[in-house]
């Protein structure tokens, strides 16, 4: 391989609109899933930030309205805030975690990774990626429909039977989102089956490619659980059904049953590529092959898909399930800590006798520990019914969720677009301001969640807009000041993820250009594929000798 | 609705895990003072596990921090019995502390779950956004009352979306779920007022679902009860209601 300077940049950045929109490579598609996700995410991290600001003190704060877009302040304070909850919750995890990784990464990466010039079915690929850009405009219209969407994303029967809010809405959004993903599962199963470069055994994918296609292979079995739920809801609201009214011999258990069912699964499809994304920036950041592969795939990624499916109802410990069932749940909960505990040791056991070179992508990956081991470790009294009939429900939930699924997913996939930001753009993304925007954003994380961690466990619940002493307590008063401490870590937070993205929009044109290996990978995406990288990949097919794996930098 | 389980599952730990002294006495356990010592050592497990791969993870970032450009980490090649050793072992360890936790979390969870013999039965109804107490005998109030050191049991349903009765200071919680019974217990240990709050999302006056549960002694629970029967002696059940879930008391 050749290694000329680089003069100009990948064939895909540039073309008109046409070309993207009618495009059917893996890549563009990629990029297109990137454009959709960041849209989703800015606009639910606003809500977000809508969030911190209302609870900041007891008492309405007056301004969610204007976060909702309800400009005429005709909603009630709680109703807003219920909306903008429900929208940020619904479209973080359908508009931003899940297509990010199993869209923007998936596609970008996978087919290159295993040495293929496209995905097996690329024009479904692009089908897949309109329909999630229609379901992210369908989502943002939110903003100016009435009876604005309440039921929180969890979406329970009765109450979202019941509500003026547009369940309907809801309903379509998540279809059209699963439908998109189904297909997309079906695609990257059989292109990592079936279009692996000659010679590229199991055992020789990227941790990535692993994590990936345990993350499709979850979505193609659990989706259709969700899709069953809403839909059975959708009757129950306008055609006037009874599969979850108990007045017509329905059961609002079975809907949260059905919901977790995919729901809990959904965790593990945003944790296990998630996870992998880190493997590859630590491998390539500290030269060292994966400690421990082989347990790593198959006692982790494996041993948590397969845990996967048989501890939903670890989310209904208090929903009046008979016992034996939350103590079985329990077991099964608590079981999924040796898996994860041997994805842990392989990621800890990576960076040992490495040589780390901290960029910025390893930074956030350095994030991506505490993260991941705190929101792991404070995920184990969750597992155990005994403690979670008080925990469930406070906000000691929420932030053992954000830490282990939503923060860690979403600085993985951060991490990843400045990882291979020089793959996409010819240009390094790396530069003092991301190093600054770094801080904020790891300072801004840990002081917005660690109160809530602390409150939660004292009992100050979730989805509450307002707290105080007539309702709590004088509780209500030592909250408000870790609720200050919250808010502040949210905007500086907020500061942290403005000066990244504005790095990155500075850096498409102008950053600095780099060679085609910057990090001196080792993976066929960075050794093999054309320089610059366009339609097909690689100028010849790519062939790997048994000795060759992405991590091996003795050779 | 639950025999069997109780019965059965439930007492088990209790018979392998006698470790509590009260509880083989036949005395009753507090389950709030229970869930917080059961709290405190898995948050002391947790901090130990926790310690560890934090020190380990700054002292790798530290000690194999590149020291010059184009260096590459040193193979750590292992044998196919160390790799197996590196599954089982650490798979041994955690499942070893897992078992631990699970029961600790069991015996807590045998404490919560089985309600005492000697239990005030109250019956609680859930309607959006107020909670409505049924003491018998045609007592009815918004605010819950109990008499310090006797458990009591609420026996619970809703009328219209699912609640939840989260008793936070008490450190338990369950859900009101439209067409079930669904119970929970606790021991008012000493004269306090706490609150209920609701505890599933249930619509616009979900953060303002709550109510004082007040514990008082002996003597003015009994002044309690004697003014509340002559107050709603005659009276319709459940004529103490506004819509708006303010009760006149």
């Amino acid at each position: 391989m050749t290694t000329a300077t680089y003069d100009h940049v990948p064939s895909h950045s540039g073309g008109g609109l046409a070309a993207w929109v009618f495009s059917v490579d893996h890549k563009r598609v990629g990029i297109l899933y990137l454009i959709g996700s960041m849209a989703a995410f800015t606009v639910a991290a606003l809500m977000a930030l809508g969030i911190r600001i209302e609870q900041y003190a007891p008492g309405e704060s007056g301004v969610i309205n204007y976060f909702v877009g309800d400009f005429s302040k005709s909603m009630s304070t709680p109703d807003a805030y219920n909306s903008m909850l429900t929208f940020h919750g619904a479209v973080m995890i359908l508009g931003f975690v899940i297509p990010g990784l199993t869209g923007f990464a998936t596609n970008y990466l996978v087919p290159i990774m295993i040495g293929a010039k496209d995905v097996a079915f690329p024009r479904i690929n692009s089908f897949s990626v309109w329909m999630y850009l229609c379901g992210v405009i369908l989502a943002l219209l939110f903003f100016v429909i009435p009876d604005k969407l309440d039921m929180m994303w969890t979406g329970y029967p009765p109450y979202a039977v019941k509500t003026a809010g547009n369940t309907a809405f809801y309903v379509f959004i998540v279809q059209i989102m699963g439908f998109s993903s189904i297909l997309g599962a079906i695609n990257f199963i059989t292109t990592t089956v079936y279009m692996r470069a000659p010679g590229m055994g199991w055992n020789q994918m990227n941790m990535f490619v692993w994590g990936s296609f345990f993350a499709n292979v979850l979505q193609l079995i659990f989706l259709p659980f969700l899709s069953t739920a809403v839909t059975l809801l959708f009757l129950d609201k306008y055609v006037g059904t009874g599969f979850f009214d108990a007045a017509k011999g329905g059961d609002p258990l079975l809907y949260e049953n059905l919901f977790w069912l995919y729901s809990h699964p959904a965790v593990y499809v945003i944790f296990i590529p998630a996870a992998g994304l880190v493997f590859e920036i630590i491998a390539t950041m500290a030269k060292k092959s994966i400690f421990n592969y082989k347990a790593a795939v198959y006692g982790g990624f494996m041993g948590i898909a397969v845990l996967s499916g048989d501890v939903w109802a670890h989310h209904m410990y208090t929903t009046g399930n008979p016992n034996w069932v939350r103590l079985i749940m329990s077991f099964t909960t608590i079981m999924i800590s040796i898996p994860a505990g041997l994805v842990a040791l392989s990621m800890w056991g990576t960076l040992y006798k490495g040589a780390i070179t901290w960029s910025v992508a390893m930074r956030y990956a350095a994030l991506c520990f505490v993260l991941v081991l705190f929101g792991g470790l404070t995920g184990i009294p969750l597992a155990e019914a005994g403690l979670t009939l008080h925990f469930a429900r406070t906000l000691y939930v929420p932030s053992h969720f954000h830490f282990i699924m939503g923060l860690f997913a979403t600085y993985a996939i951060f991490a990843s677009v400045y990882f291979w930001f020089p793959a996409m753009t010819g240009r390094t993304a790396d530069t003092m301001l991301a190093k600054i925007a770094f801080w904020f954003n790891a300072a801004g994380t840990q002081l917005t969640f660690w109160p809530l961690f602390y409150i939660g466990a004292e009992g100050m619940p979730r989805r509450y807009w307002d707290y105080s002493v007539e309702t709590m307590g004088p509780r209500a008063l030592d909250w408000e000041w870790w609720m200050h401490i919250a808010t502040y870590g949210a905007i500086i937070n907020g500061i942290g993820l403005f000066l990244m993205v504005s790095g990155w929009a500075y850096c498409v044109f102008a950053g600095e250009r780099v060679g085609r290996n910057p990090w001196g990978s080792k993976s066929l995406e960075w050794t093999h594929a054309s320089y610059p990288i366009g339609p097909g990949n690689f100028d010849e097919p790519v062939e790997v000798t048994a000795d060759w794996t992405p991590y091996n930098y003795t050779k | 609705m639950q025999k069997l389980p109780k019965g059965l599952l439930l007492s088990l730990p209790a018979v392998m895990l006698a470790s509590i002294p009260a509880m083989a006495e036949g005395a009753i356990v507090n389950p709030t003072k229970l869930w917080i010592e059961t709290w405190h050592e898995f948050r002391g497990d947790l901090f130990a596990i926790g310690g560890i791969f934090a020190l380990a993870a700054i002292y790798m970032f530290i000690r194999y921090t590149a020291r010059s450009p184009g260096q590459v980490g040193e193979p750590v090649k292992l044998s196919a019995a160390a790799a197996w050793a590196w599954v089982l072992i650490p798979s041994a360890v955690f499942l070893a502390d897992d078992m631990l936790l699970f029961g600790k979390g069991w015996t807590l969870f045998n404490v919560e779950r089985v309600v005492p013999q000697n239990a005030v039965e109250v019956k609680v109804t859930g309607h959006q956004w107020y909670f409505e107490f049924d003491y018998g005998n045609g007592v009815t109030d918004q605010e819950l009352v109990v008499e310090v050191g006797k458990p009591v049991v609420l026996r619970m349903a809703s009328e219209d979306v699912i609640h939840s009765f989260g008793l936070t200071e008490y450190r338990i919680k369950e859900d009101l779920v439209p067409g079930r019974i669904t119970y929970l217990w606790f021991l008012p240990d000493e004269p306090k007022e706490t609150h209920v709050n609701c505890m599933e999302y249930c619509g616009t006056g979900h953060a303002q679902m709550a109510t004082p549960v007040r514990a008082l002694p002996k003597d003015q629970f009994d002044q309690w009860v004697a003014k509340h029967k002559s107050a709603s002696a005659g009276e319709l059940k459940f004529a103490s209601q506004t819509l708006d879930g303010t009760a006149s008391k």
